[in-house]
Formats: structure tokens, sequence, C-alpha cells
């Protein structure tokens, strides 16, 4: 079976920083890929050069990248407009700001189906409405009416949700969806995400810095550092056995009951994601890195644990 | 928002009583008025007869209380020169002044509102330095100087339009670019400015991620939030043209309320000028105000406020 | 690229600005004739780059036949004159509102904000033109008038930089350190918000240039036969359409130097930081 999204050695450049530097990774239909890591380390500029969404001063290259089968390097501007929240659609960390202050919450819904499906606005209305209730809002029809200044932080996040399925896309990325909001509220987001993947069978390429979020959605993880994609491996998998230093760090920073000791201190990584240029050799985890030596500054292969289990490590698999 | 618009309307009265009392005082600076409205000429019997013809002769208070208290109610006096009503003159006049600032007003959003976006979605190319370049010499132009240039060109040179006068609607288009000018470099910079701000918002990465086509994105989403300022500003542009058309007035020949005021002036009639002071006042605070109502139809969060 | 633009654009405003400042001050040593000599024989002579040219009025004589080089440099320093003493004016009244209101708050606040409301109320060119309508024209008259209306730009900048600056770190340690309001205003506000208020007085040097010369024009500013440049334009304007150099050339000066001085006002803003609404 084909790979709903392909990413194949993505690099992004700002100028003189290296955002994301040949980062790969591939999203299944139906499943929930999570990509995780530090902030800083190109997970939203990944997630945003997929949806071709980058700012100006940007440079994209990639030796593949694919949607459906599709090349998304070749399309134009608006080719890609017609993909953008029709086959794939995109919600954001940000949902206070993200939706216009100046339209109701029914007029940005509809456009997206009048734009993509021609659909009349009566339609349109219905199916928003359809949306509003099944991401859990009460009394849509009021709801469309309203401005978003009117609504609060997480219903804000359920209607860019509902938005971002008007068209019934097949691939939904969502940027860290959770993080902006009340703890409670953040379940409950997380919850109702899950479900619509589950029942609609979305592939859901769900971008977040919380390991714990992981363990409960994941299907597949990858994990990101400094623009590269560490470790990828089936949720259970990397859990079980983390290959990649960094991984075995950030798991040793998630306190699961039950494995926790009380005389034993919750991990920590020391120092932060480095900033690179564009011609940075080796590993960029090695300054923080245990078990780091002079052939980490040279060229890292990749190393297969199990087929579908890769990371990128001079240690031995 | 009913008690923001209270309190607005309280210090608009308390502004057109505070311009009453400057208006008043202004035209007493001279001394007196009787003298300087009898001529070089008169007699001091022509100037006792003056002073209480006028009123002049009661005590200043009098005279003032009796001024704001007919103010109040509409009632603006009598013109020394004209001998009729000034309210209707200024009648007569303020068409002419509201067309020509209202043509002024339209050829300045139709040249700012594109030039602005452009620039914006431009932003740091030879086309948005243009613009720069053109609002920076437009802020330096003398506008009656502008005035008298496009007479000689369009005018004399290529007889395209009227030169002075109110005849047609070509009338206008001279004085009205000309007025227009003083308010482009502003609005064009706000546009600018508020595009740039809207085109970097996270509202608008939701519209591209909604596929939307690019019209609607800058058209629909971003012109619509960047709107609301220059919507406020347009609306005091138009009040500072009204007040400014004196001059535009007097170089074009145009009848209106300014050349009315310019007239009085030379000719001591204080009646006109207080009152002509007073009502572009109240206009301006009532353009204000306009503006308050528009930003609150433009912009939803105000309304619930 | 962007800032040698801007630079080129800031030296080009500091090299008219300078030009004009050393006309003004030396416009006695510089004319080659006396500005108010009339002579009738050579009226309207054309400027040199005309056939026809007088080599001893090298930018030709006007409609009484008085000297135009002359009387433009004359009129440079009259513009001068009337920007630096206007901005001086309304920078007092302005700035001392906007520093009150700003650093008191309150009813004090109160009072300033609707002082400037009112004063933005007020059209500026109609009370000007009456006030020397009134009070017959003069320099000073003039000077005094434009003064007391351009100053609530200096008054809504020094309002909200004071606002700002109120409420910083090294203010409050000022307070805690038992200085007097005075200390506080003159040592620690004022010096904090001079570089925004230089950036307004540039502006308002240029706008008060542009107003005397449109009051000028309308009859009421400077009176004749002082040679300012509104005035100039106003008295050639019956001979424009058949000698258009006439008003071409004093309009073309008043044009330069209030670009000029707006030009070195954006180079300043950039040069201290300011911001960018002022």
């Amino acid at each position: 079976m084909t790979a709903l999204l392909e990413i194949e050695k993505l690099e992004v450049t700002f100028g003189r920083t290296a955002a994301v530097r040949g980062a790969s990774l591939a999203v299944a239909p139906g499943e929930t890929h999570c990509l995780v890591g530090e902030s800083g380390c190109g997970k939203s500029v990944t997630a945003l050069s997929v949806m071709n969404l980058l700012v100006r001063n940007a440079r994209r290259r990639a030796e593949r990248l694919a949607f459906q089968g599709e090349d998304l390097l070749k399309l134009s501007d608006s080719g890609m407009a017609r993909l953008r929240g029709n086959a794939m659609a995109m919600i954001f960390q940000e949902p206070m700001t993200s939706l216009n202050p100046a339209y109701t919450v029914g007029s940005q819904m509809t456009e997206v189906l009048r734009r993509h499906k021609r659909a009349s606005q009566r339609a349109a209305t219905d199916r928003a409405a359809d949306l509003l209730a099944r991401v859990g809002i009460t009394a849509p029809g009021m709801r469309l009416g309203q401005f978003p200044h009117q609504l609060s932080g997480g219903l804000r996040q359920r209607v860019m949700i509902a938005m971002a399925l008007m068209c019934d896309p097949q691939l939904l990325i969502a940027d860290e969806p959770t993080t902006a909001l009340d703890v409670t509220v953040q379940a409950q987001i997380l919850r109702l995400l899950a479900g619509l993947q589950r029942d609609l069978g979305l592939g859901l390429l769900l971008i977040t810095h919380d390991l714990g979020i992981v363990a409960r959605v994941a299907t597949r993880v990858s994990v990101m550092y400094a623009g590269e994609v560490v470790e990828s491996a089936p949720t259970a998998e990397l859990f079980a056995n983390p290959r990649h230093p960094y991984t075995q760090g950030l798991l040793r920073c998630v306190p699961v009951p039950g494995k926790i000791r009380r005389d034993q201190p919750l991990g920590a990584i020391p120092g932060t994601v480095p900033r690179v240029g564009p011609d940075f050799e080796g590993c960029a985890f090695r300054e923080r890195c245990d078990f780091a030596d002079e052939t980490c500054k040279h060229a890292i292969p990749r190393h297969h644990a199990s087929t579908a289990h890769d990371f990128l490590c001079r240690l031995p698999a | 928002m009913l008690r923001f618009f209270i309190r607005r309307l309280i210090v608009a009265l308390l502004v057109a009583a505070t311009v009453m009392t400057l208006a008043f005082v202004m035209t007493r600076l001279s001394g007196d008025l009787a003298i300087s409205i009898a001529g070089p000429n008169a007699t001091q019997a022509d100037i006792d007869a003056v002073r209480k013809a006028y009123g002049l002769d009661r005590p200043l208070l009098t005279q003032f209380f009796d001024w704001v208290g007919r103010a109040s109610l509409g009632d603006l006096g009598e013109s020394f020169f004209f001998k009729r009503r000034v309210s209707e003159l200024i009648g007569e006049r303020m068409p002419v002044t509201l067309t020509l600032g209202l043509t002024g007003l339209v050829i300045a959003l139709v040249v700012s509102l594109p030039l602005g976006i452009l620039a914006a979605v431009r932003e740091n190319t030879a086309f948005d330095r243009l613009v720069q370049v053109v609002a920076l010499l437009g802020q330096a132009m003398p506008s009656f100087w502008l005035g008298l240039l496009l007479m000689i060109i369009f005018g004399l040179q290529l007889g395209w339009l009227p030169i002075s006068g109110t005849e047609s609607w070509q009338s206008y288009i001279m004085p009205g670019v000309v007025l227009a000018f003083s308010a482009i470099p502003a609005l064009t910079r706000l546009t600018r400015a508020g595009m740039i701000q809207a085109m970097a918002s996270d509202y608008i990465r939701t519209a591209r991620a909604k596929g939307l086509s690019r019209a609607s994105i800058l058209l629909k989403h971003a012109l619509r939030n960047a709107a609301i300022p220059v919507v406020a500003i347009a609306a005091v542009q138009l009040g500072f043209m009204l007040g400014g058309s004196i001059v535009i007035e007097q170089v074009f020949a145009l009848h209106g309320v300014g050349f009315l005021a310019w007239e009085s002036i030379a000719k001591n009639d204080f009646p006109v000028v207080q009152a002509v002071v007073l009502v572009l006042a109240v206009i301006y605070v009532g353009l204000t105000m306009l503006a308050d109502l528009l930003n609150a139809v433009l912009d939803p969060r105000l309304r619930g406020a | 690229m962007r800032r040698g633009w801007r630079n080129a654009g800031t030296w080009a405003g500091a090299i008219i600005v300078g030009i004009a400042a050393f006309c003004a001050v030396f416009a006695p040593l510089l004319v080659p004739h006396d500005p108010f000599a009339q002579d009738l024989g050579k009226r309207l002579l054309v400027p040199f780059w005309m056939p026809g040219t007088d080599p001893n009025h090298l930018l030709g004589t006007d409609q009484l036949g008085r000297d135009y080089l002359a009387r433009l440099i004359y009129g440079c320093r009259i513009s001068m004159m009337i920007g630096v003493s206007v901005s001086l004016v309304s920078g007092v009244i302005g700035i001392t509102l906007g520093v009150l209101g700003g650093f008191m708050g309150g009813r004090v606040d109160d009072v300033v904000l609707f002082a400037i409301t009112t004063r933005l109320s007020l059209p500026v060119v109609l009370v000007a033109l009456a006030v020397v309508g009134l009070l017959g024209s003069s320099m000073t008259l003039l000077m005094i008038t434009l003064g007391l209306l351009l100053w609530e730009r200096f008054a809504v900048v020094a309002r909200s930089t004071t606002m700002q600056v109120r409420n910083l770190d090294f203010v409050a340690a000022a307070w805690c350190a038992g200085c007097s309001r005075f200390r506080i205003l003159a040592g620690e506000v004022l010096p904090n918000i001079a570089s925004h208020l230089v950036v307004v007085a540039t502006l308002e040097i240029a706008l008060a240039i542009l107003l005397e010369a449109a009051l000028s024009f309308l009859g009421l500013g400077v009176p004749p036969p002082l040679p300012s440049w509104g005035l100039m334009i106003a008295e050639a304007k019956d001979y424009m359409f058949f000698s258009p150099w006439v008003i071409v050339i004093p309009g073309v000066c008043l044009f330069v130097l209030v670009l000029g001085i707006n030009l070195l006002g954006d180079g300043l803003r950039d040069m201290l930081g300011a911001r960018s609404d002022t």
C-alpha cells in the first residue's frame, strides 16, 4: 500500500539557518503518526512545508514530497491551494488567533466547502452545523452566527477542527493542537481528535512534545532533533526499545506511573537544541550526548533495529 | 458600547462649548469691532450707530451668553456684510465644500488603498520603495502650489479641465485631486502597515491552509482587518480636508464655506467667521464619532464591549 | 541594501536642510541684489536657462523688477525662522501638557486629552487666518498664532512616551530613592523621551513652513514686501500663465525644503529608534 504522505530528505533553510536538514518520514492512510521533539527542532516547519505555508524567506528542497503519490514539489501555487483545506487540512497551535476576528464562525467554515466543492450556501451551512455537533459543540446553529471572540479557546480549537474536516480530508496535520489550552480541555480535544481519526479513517500527523499524548494515540512515532528525524518506530517498539540517546533521554523525562521510583530523580537533558547551519556535519546531538566521541563529528549512518524501526546514531544496532 | 457613546457625546458637547468660547474670544481679540466694521472714514456717530445696531455696546459677558445661547439652538446670528442669516449663508455654501471634500476623500481612497495593498504584498521590493517615495513627495507638496501647477498644465496647456468655478462636475476634479494629495500619504502608509500586519497574522495562515484563492485571502480576510484603522483615519482626514479646503477653494475660486470664511475675514464679518469655525469643529467631532461607529461595524469585538 | 537607500535619503535631507540653514543665517552676505529694490524697467526678466536672460539676475526678476534670487534667499530665511520658532512655541506648550498628562494621569490626563481633542477639532488654517486677519499681519503674530495651534502632536507623543517611561524600573527606583517629582521629570523622563520629540520637532517645522506659505499665499501671513515664498507665489499668480517660472521657482524651493526636512526627520527616527507612529 502506498503511503498517504511521503517526505524524503526535506531541507528548509531561513537564510543562514537550517531549520530542517534532510528529514524523512511517511504517513500511511488511517494511521496516527506522531512527530515529537523539543521546541525549535523543526517539527512545525516540516508540517508547514508539506502544506507549502512557509513564510516568504524560507527555502524548501526535498528529494521527494508526495501526497497520495502526487508530487507536491511540482504543483503550482493554485494547484496546491486546491489540495489545501480539501484533501489535506491543518490545525494550529494558537486557537485564539487562528480564526479571523472579523467574520462569523459560520462564514469561515462554509467558505471552505463553497471554494472546494462548489457547494451552495445552504448545503455548506448544514454541513458546518453537522460538524460542529460532531466535534461536541452544543447548539451549533447559534455558534455559527457567533464571532471568534465570543468563544473560549477550547471551543475555538473545536471550530478549527470542524473547519478542517469540512471537505473530508484524507490527511489532517495537527500542529501542537492542545499546547495553548487548559489541561482539562487538552484531554478533551485530544480524545476528540483520536476519536475522529478512528471513525473517519483519517491519516493524522500529530505534532507534539508531549510523550504522554504519544503513548496514548500514536500508531507510529518519529523523533526529530535539530532538523533531522533521529529515530522512527511503531509506538510500542519505540517506548520499549529506544535506540537513539536523544529518544532515551526524552523518555526518561516522562513520569510513567508505576515505573518511576521515589529515590530516583526524573531525567533531564542538559542544554538546548543547537542552531546549525546548512553545512553542519555529524550528529547535532553530540554536545548533549553521554556517549559522544570523535566519530560523532562525521556523517552518521542510518541503522535499522527492525524493518519498521530505524535510527540515526553511530552506536551499533 | 452605549455607555461608550454617551461618554463620547458628552465630550463632543464639551468640545463644542469650548470651541464656541474660543471662537468668541478670537473674534474679540482685535479690540473694538465697531470701529473696524464702520470702516476707516466713519465718524464717531457712525461708529456709535454700528455699535448699537449690532449689540456691541452690551457688556462682553452678555454678548457671549447671547451668542452661546442662540448658537446652541442653531441660530448663528446675522452677517454684517451680506445682511443675511449666517445659517442660510453657510447652508448655501456647504454643498460646494462637502462635494469638494468627498471628491477629495474618494480620490484619496481610490489611490491609497491599492497602493498600500500592493506595497504590502510586495514588501521591500522596488515597488514598495516607490510607493514610500511617492508618499514622502506627497507629504512635502504645498497644496496651493500644486493647484496652480495643475491649472497651468491641465487648464491652460492641455485645456482638459476648467480652471475655476463650479459649473460642471469637471470643476471638482483638479481641486479634488489637490485636496486628496494631503490625505494620500497618511492613508497609504496606514493601509500598507495594516496589510503587512494582517498578512503576518495567524488567521491569514489559516485562510491559506484552507486553500482559499489569493484574492479572497487579500481582499476578504486581510483587508477587512487592515481597513479598521484606515476607516477611522479616513473620517478624520475628511474633517481636516473640510477645514483645509479654504486654501483650495481660494485657488480654484470655488464658492464654498472656506471661500465664505475668507471673504468674511477680509471684511471683519465676525458672526460668519465664528460660525464657520464652530460648524467645522462640530462636523469634525461628528466625523470622529462616525469613525467610532464604523469601527464598531467593522470590528465585531468592539460591538459587545 | 534597504539601509543604504534609507541613508541616502537621510543624507539628502541633511544636505538640503544644511544649505537652507546656511542661506537663512548668511542671507545678507549671499544676496547679489537688494531683495526690496524695485526696477520697473527690468520687470519679469527670465531665469538663466531661458533665452534673453540678464546675467545680472540669475533667476530673473519679479513683476516689480526685484531680483528673484535675492528674494528666494531671504524667503528661505523667513521659512526657517517661522519653522523653528513655531516648533519652539508649540514644543513648549505640547511637551508641557503631554508630560503632565502622561506623568500625573487621572484628572490631569483627562484635561490634557480634552485639550488635544478640542485642538484637533479646530480648523487650523481658518483660525490662523481669522486671527491674523483681525489683528493685522506680522511675523511675530504669525509665529505665536501657529505656535498656539500646532502643539497637539508634541502633546500626543510626549504623553504616550512619558506613560511608557513612567512605568520603567529606573523611574520606580528614583521614586524609591526619594527624588522629587521635578527631579524625576527633568532628570529621568525628559532625557528618555527627547529622541521622540526631536522627530516630532522636524515634522512640525515642515508643517509650519507649509502653513506659513499657505497663509501668506492667501494674503494673511507674512506682510508684503517681505519675500515669503508663499507670498511670492501669490504675487506672481497673475503672470503664471505667461511666465510659469515665477511660481515654479519659489514652489520648488518650498517643496524641496519641506521634503528635505521630512527626509531628515525620517532618518533621525530610524537612528534614534523612535516609535514609527510619531
